[in-house]
């Protein structure tokens, strides 16, 4: 999802493992919270370095489309909604870039690595938002597919990543339920706002579909992530429920799922729906997307363009420093 | 390319008068000050306190995860230390 394509170890049985790594084990499946000095096999490590990585770069270039519209949101109290929103992105990248420091990687090591493309972020950044109807759908579908796989995660077994989601749940309600009164006031608006409004949800449903990651059948190691706690469900669940709660919002819209084959299933309790194109995702996660190399463009020039200023305050703060340890031993 | 990165901070908010400052998380910030201006704005968009604290990270001395035996363990075994633990008899009235 945020993190939808996570390398992990393979499944280790329980014959397999170290008495440690039992230990360890024992205490995951027990509920208990592991915390950041205890013990921990390095492959949990990496793995959530890998996982709350990519979430943390998520959000933070997932300000970028948002970003986009703020200078034009439609009204003032609109354009003060949007600010917030993207802000609060901005604290849900925060969190998480602190939540993986305590596993022993800094944030500048992690922004390097997203820089140089050695991490990625989620695919769905990678879309352009053309219009204003596509604040009403980022929030609603975007935001709507996040909560889906945070929530679950809140119960994650990795102390600060659960606290992470514990507060970035708190805040993501906001966030799908503003998108949503966009979508109404389009979809019960004049034809063309209504126009718009089904236009944003074509262009964006099935890239929604893509966030939950690879269908169950192609993704290969999360039976290792699910055993640590780190994956709380299955792509397949995840997108099946999304699609469930998704529909009859669309309905109430009056709008429709670009999908053919959308229908209720009495025996599933759940609809049944179109795959979106693989081929399509994976060309995006590999930066073949319609503004990949324009997020990423724009998150490097970000870093860069800030250089001055961080080295600014750090000479400030040491001079400040130096001053005040003069001051001190001038008293003595 | 700047390579020092801003240090490390922990953030300690009080939600309300008359609560204890609880451990929120973590933020970067080049001073005390700037710590300060940051815990506001990625800590309480939404009001959560009325006060914040910080304090350097390389600052926080933490019991070590082996040690939690050796601590925590010698209270175990003195249930007397709490109220349940005597049996008073009800004639005897609220105690
Ligand atoms: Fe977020
Ligand atoms: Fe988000
Ligand atoms: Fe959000």
């Amino acid at each position: 999802m945020y993190a939808q394509l996570v390398k992990s170890d393979a499944l280790k049985s329980r014959e397999d493992m170290s008495p440690e790594e039992r230990a360890f084990q024992d205490r995951v499946d027990n509920g208990e919270k592991i915390e950041p000095k205890e013990w921990m096999p390095e492959g949990y490590r990496k793995t959530l370095i890998r996982q709350i990585g990519q979430h943390a770069h998520s959000e933070i270039v997932g300000q970028l489309p948002e970003g986009n519209w703020i200078t034009r949101a439609p009204t003032l109290e609109r354009k003060a909604i949007l600010l917030a929103k993207v802000q609060d992105e901005a604290g849900h990248g925060l969190y998480l870039y602190s939540a993986a420091e305590t596993l022993g990687v800094s944030r500048d090591e992690l922004l390097e690595k997203l820089h140089s493309g050695n991490m990625k972020y989620s695919s769905i950044f990678n879309y352009p938002t053309l219009n204003w109807a596509d604040m009403g759908a980022v929030g609603w579908l975007v935001d709507g597919a996040a909560i889906m796989n945070q929530v679950p995660l809140q119960r994650t077994s990795y102390g600060p990543y659960s606290r992470a989601m514990i507060r970035i749940c708190k805040e993501e309600s906001f966030h799908q339920r503003q998108g949503y009164s966009i979508m109404m006031k389009m979809a019960f608006g004049t034809p063309e706002q209504k126009e718009m409004a089904q236009d944003a949800l074509n262009r964006f449903w099935y890239p929604a579909l893509m966030m939950f990651g690879p269908s169950d059948k192609d993704s290969v190691h999360s039976a290792q992530s699910m055993a640590w706690k780190i994956k709380m469900n299955t792509n397949d669940e995840l997108r099946q429920k999304f699609v469930n709660e998704t529909v009859p919002q669309a309905e109430y819209l009056g709008l429709t799922v670009p999908d053919e084959n959308l229908a209720w299933n009495e025996d599933k309790q759940g609809y049944d729906f179109s795959e979106p194109d693989w081929s399509e995702f994976f060309e995006v996660i590999k930066g073949n997307g319609p503004c990949n190399r324009e997020r990423l463009g724009a998150r490097v020039k970000a870093w860069e363009d800030g250089a001055w200023f961080r080295d600014g305050l750090n000479a400030y703060a040491d001079k400040a420093a130096a001053r005040r340890q003069a001051a001190s031993v001038a008293a003595e | 390319m700047t390579k020092k990165e801003w240090p490390l901070w922990e953030v300690f908010i009080r939600g309300q008068h008359g609560l204890n400052h609880r451990h929120v998380g973590s933020l970067h910030a080049p001073d005390a000050e700037m710590a300060i201006n940051h815990a506001r704005d990625v800590y309480t968009r939404r009001k959560e306190g009325v006060s914040i604290w910080v304090v350097p990270s390389r600052d926080i001395t933490a019991s070590s995860p082996s040690e939690k035996g050796p601590l925590f363990d010698p209270a175990e075994s003195k249930t007397y230390r709490h109220p349940t633990f005597f049996d008073i008899p009800d004639e005897v009235g609220k105690m």
